[in-house]
Formats: C-alpha cells, structure tokens, sequence
C-alpha cells in the first residue's frame, strides 16, 4: 500500500470520510433510540434528542405479550430455521466441494435461482397450500420456507469455505481407515466450523429480518414474529399512533445484529464475499 | 480463489472418469461416492423444491382459474383471463413503473455510493475495523425496524428530516415518497453494495496503480481504466444481486406508505390482490408475472457476464 507517501491532507480527507460514514451509517438507528426514550407526550416534538428520558416504551413492551410472545417466536422460528438450514447445506456443499457426482452444475443453478427468487410469486400457493395443510400460522409455517430460503445462501457461502479447508487431512483419515462419513464428522467437520458460524449468521440474519413471509403466514401472536408484530402495536388511544412502543421494539430487535455485528464482523464481511466475486 | 480451484479436481475429478491410485476398487468407489453425494445433497434439494418448484408450479394453475377466497364455490377454470385482467390494468403497469423506477434509481446510486465505500473502506489506514463493522449496521438491521425510523423522521411535527425540511409531509406525495423509498433503500444496501465491491477492488494490485500514476496518470483515469475493468466481473455480480433483490421490494412500501398514493411496487400489489381482496387467481397472475421479469432481469445480465457469471466457477469446472 501506498501507505507512506500519504500527506496530511490525504490523511486528513479519508478521517472526513471517514467521519460520514459513520454518521451516515448511524443516524437513523440512533433516532430510533431517541424516539423510544421520549415520553408518549414528546413524541410530537421533532428535536433529534429527547427533553426528558423515560424508560416506560421500554417497560410497556417488555411486560406486553404482544410484544414478548412474537419476540420468543422470532428466536425460536430462527434459530431452528438456521440449525436445520446449516445442517442440511453442510451436506450439500460438503458433496459439491470434494465428491464427483452428475448433476453438481444444476445444484449450484438451482441455489443461485432459489436466492435470487420474488418471494411475493411464493406467497399465494404457499399460503393456500399451508391453510389447506394446517400449517398455516404455526411455527413450522414460517421454519419450512425460512430453511429453503436459508439453503442456498448457506449452500453457496459454504461451498465457498469448504474448497478452502486442507483436504489432504480427510484423505490421511480415510487412509488410517476411516469411512467418507467418518472422515466428514470427525476431521472436516471441526475444520469447517468457522465457515458453518459464519453461515449460521447470516441465515439467521435472513430470518430475523424477514418481514413479507411473516405477515402472510401468521395470524395470531402464537407465531407471529418480532418484525411482523410491530405493525399490531396500539396507541393510548385511537387518535395516537404507538411510535414509542414501536420504536422500543425496533431498538430491541436490533440489539441481536449489533451483537453479531461487534463480534463477527469479519466472519461476516467474509461470508457476504464468498461466493460472489471469486470469478 | 483461481489457484485454489483446481485443487479438489485433481482429486475428485478424476475420481470417476479415470482410475486413482487404489486400482481394483475404483469403480466400486466412484459408485460409493455417487452415492454418498446423493445422500447428501437429497434432503437440500428436497426442501428447495418443496418450497419453491412445487408452489410454483401451483401459482402457474391458480393463475389460470378464477378463485376468489371470499367465492370459493365459485372457482373455475378460465384461461388466461386473469392475465388479460391483470395486464389491461392501470394498477398493474403503474406498480411496474414504480418498482423499475426504485430498482434503477436505488441500485444505481448504491453502485456509486458502494464504490466509494469500498474505496473508504479500501484505504482507511485507522479504525478498519471499526468502519467496516458500523457500515454493517444497515445491511443487518431489521428492514422494517429501519423503516419505521425513516417514516417517523418524516412524519410532519415528529421527525426532524421533516421539520429540516420546512416540516414537509414527503410520504403523501407519489414523487417525494418515492424519493423518501429510494433513500430508505440506498441506506440500507449501500454497505452491502461496498462489501461486494471491496473483495472486488482488494484484487486489483496496488503495483499497477502505482505505476499509472508514475507514467503520470491522474487518479480518475487509474481509476477508469485500470481498476473499473478489473473489477468488471465483482461489478456485475453486485449488480446483479441488487437489482433482483430491489425489484421484489416490499417491506419498506409496505411500512412506508403502504403503496397508498400512487407507490405500490409489484410486490405489494401482488400481497394486496391476495390479503385484502382474497383473489388468489388475480394474485397468483400478478406473481408469475413477477416471476417472468426477475428471469428476463436475470437472462439479460447473465449474456451480459459472459464467462463471469456466478457458478460458473464453483461446480463444474
């Protein structure tokens, strides 16, 4: 890099750049964090930050079912959605990235085509075919197309890391014996943790964020998620619209991504590039 | 990436076309790993073409029948009434208009703004970390959570994007709000949009820069003629990734202005037909059309790859 011959002035222009990034990146979250410490009366005050701090958006949702239950939904609905979508794409990308078989190309396009698919154009036979099965506003509702839609991210990102894993190490174990089973539970498996949190990450990102599915295939708060129930939030009164509730609720479900953010940034940023730019 | 890539060929391609080093078993192998890779890869694709294939496939046939939730015993087969219906509809042709209008405006000035992220992100010499990791907050934030801030920062005498704006109430005008859309969209993407093309602007060597500008090259034109066309293949990609992920948008109309006034994209045109007017015929039309132009958007940029194109590297060769 041309790190040396770089003068105040330059350095002076990337710190400015620096600076509205971060500025750019974080005012709308912080506004959010502001409007839910404001009193219910101040909401109407436009001013960035609060006259007066108050928990009680906060105390209101963290003792409200309809707050808490879809919250629970959320964690439950992704995290099963992750596990089962990590498990099943470990496989898939396990055969694509070390075994021969016909048909790995079709694999690969099918994943890209299922990733790049209007979710909307699945909406409307998915939620006749979930009423007609009864799965519609159950947890399985929403777990059964989060995990289709979580496989072919993880598919592709984990393709990516498993071609980058010494396989010379499976091929020594199957040597000293080991089945190809063996060889992928007890040897690679571990090897290839790092790629499978990575993956975990943002297939549980996709759920958590995802909105559209969650209002057509739920109801009730029974399995309504985080996301989707915001939207069923009630003011003081008819005339009032519940924006510090909302606003608590949107900061409380962005706490978990600025968790992961803090402590897997890298794994993320490597996730996100994977697969896209090797060309 | 290209080093490594034919490393696992020069072990599992030959695997079954030609013999390895144990010779008797070999056949016998190559069907053990067949086998193995079926196992494997049978349950992923199960779930893939349970969810999409099939339901697919049943949107194809509801799109033909006239069926109504509200009329049940009034379904019936009916050609292609529904798409007559559907493309012989203002409402349709304007939610299309609206949805290319946000996917050209956002994912265009993403790419300039991602570049100049990636360019920041790229040369920052303090705080790496620190930057990369703010500028995931937006890709990883809630949409909706996201959206909700933005609407709240425009809403008259609450926000105070509004009240800098002479207390304006964007989000009730078609343009504006469109505008405020794209916005919200831009912020969002953008550091995705960077992320893509940093991994992209990191394999173009530092030497080859260095030596334009010695034989006097100005920054822009290193920039233009060295580092845009090595970068062409991460462009494209990106590119592609954003302009199918921005034309199915939903959830920022749908918490912004709920597609009133004129803002509706395909999508939530799409969600309205199926939840509010209970037509699953006229809904399930307006999906496969969807369908049809995300495959147009992706054949187009796919002849544009050429031998860039995404997979094209991972599997087969």
């Amino acid at each position: 890099m041309a790190t040396a011959t770089l003068t105040g002035r330059q350095r002076g222009g990337w710190a400015a750049a620096n600076l509205v990034v971060i500025v750019l990146a974080l005012i709308p979250v912080v506004w959010l964090l502001s409007l839910s410490f404001k009193t219910p009366g101040a909401v109407t005050d436009p001013s960035f930050w609060p006259a007066h701090w108050t928990g009680g958006n906060y105390g209101g949702i963290l003792t409200s079912a309809q707050f808490l239950r879809p919250l629970l939904n959320s964690i439950g609905i992704g995290l099963i959605s992750t596990f089962i979508s990590v498990v099943l794409a470990s496989m898939a990308a396990y055969a694509i990235a070390r075994l021969s078989f016909p048909g790995k190309s079709v694999l690969i396009g099918l994943a890209l085509l299922i990733a790049m698919f209007p979710l909307i154009a699945l909406v409307t036979p998915l939620f006749t075919i979930e009423r007609t099965l009864g799965l519609f506003n159950t947890w399985f509702g929403l777990i059964i197309p989060y995990v289709a839609f979580g496989l072919p991210l993880g598919i592709y990102t984990l393709s990516a890391f498993f071609r980058e894993i010494p396989w010379e190490l499976e091929k020594a174990a199957k040597m000293d014996g080991a089945t190809p089973f063996q060889a992928f539970t007890l040897v690679i498996a571990p090897l290839a943790a790092p790629g499978m949190v990575t993956t975990a990450i943002l297939v549980f990102l996709a759920c958590w964020n995802d909105f559209l599915l969650a209002i057509s295939f739920t109801s009730t708060i029974s399995s309504r998620t985080a996301p989707a129930a915001m939207e069923y939030f009630s003011g003081g009164s008819v005339f009032t619209t519940p924006t510090g509730p909302i606003a608590a609720a949107a900061v409380v479900i962005t706490i978990p991504i600025i968790i992961f953010v803090l402590f897997f940034q890298r794994r993320i940023v490597a996730g996100l590039t994977s697969g896209a730019v090797k060309g | 990436m290209s080093t490594v890539t034919p490393a696992p060929e020069t072990t599992a391609g030959p695997a079954h076309a030609k013999p390895k080093k144990q010779r008797p078993q070999l056949s016998e192998g190559a069907k053990q790993e067949r086998r193995l890779a079926f196992w494997l890869v049978a349950p992923a694709v199960l779930v893939m073409i349970a969810v999409t294939a099939y339901p697919l496939v049943y949107a194809v046939i509801l799109s033909l029948e006239r069926y109504n939730l509200e009329l049940p015993q009034d379904t019936k087969f009916i050609g292609f009434a529904n798409y007559g219906a559907v493309l012989s509809s203002p409402y349709w042709w304007q939610a299309l208009e609206v949805t290319v209008i946000i996917t050209v405006f956002s994912v265009g000035i993403t790419l300039v703004l991602g570049m100049l992220l990636a360019q920041v992100l790229h040369r920052t010499l303090f705080f790496r970390g620190t930057i990369r990791t703010i500028s995931l907050i937006p890709y990883g934030i809630v949409t909706v959570a996201a959206a909700y801030s933005w609407q709240y920062a425009w809403t008259p005498n609450e926000g105070y994007l509004s009240a800098a704006f002479n207390n304006g109430a964007p989000l009730t005008s078609q343009a504006q709000a469109i505008a405020v859309i794209i916005i919200a969209e831009i912020w969002k993407t953008t550091p995705f949009m960077g992320l893509l093309l940093l991994a992209g602007l990191s394999l173009v060597p530092d030497d080859l820069l260095r030596a334009a500008r010695v034989d006097g090259a100005t920054s822009w034109q290193a920039f233009t003629r060295i580092t845009l066309p090595l970068m062409k293949p991460a462009i494209l990609v990106a590119l592609l990734f954003r302009t199918l992920d921005s034309f199915r948008i939903f959830d920022n109309i749908f918490i912004l202005t709920s597609g009133n006034n004129g803002t509706a994209s395909v999508s939530t045109l799409g969600y309205d037909n199926l939840f509010n007017a209970l037509n699953l015929g006229i809904g399930s039309t307006i999906a496969i059309l969807i369908f049809i132009c995300v495959a147009i958007i992706a054949v187009v940029f796919i002849l544009g790859f050429g031998t860039a194109a995404p997979g094209t590297n991972s599997g087969t060769r």
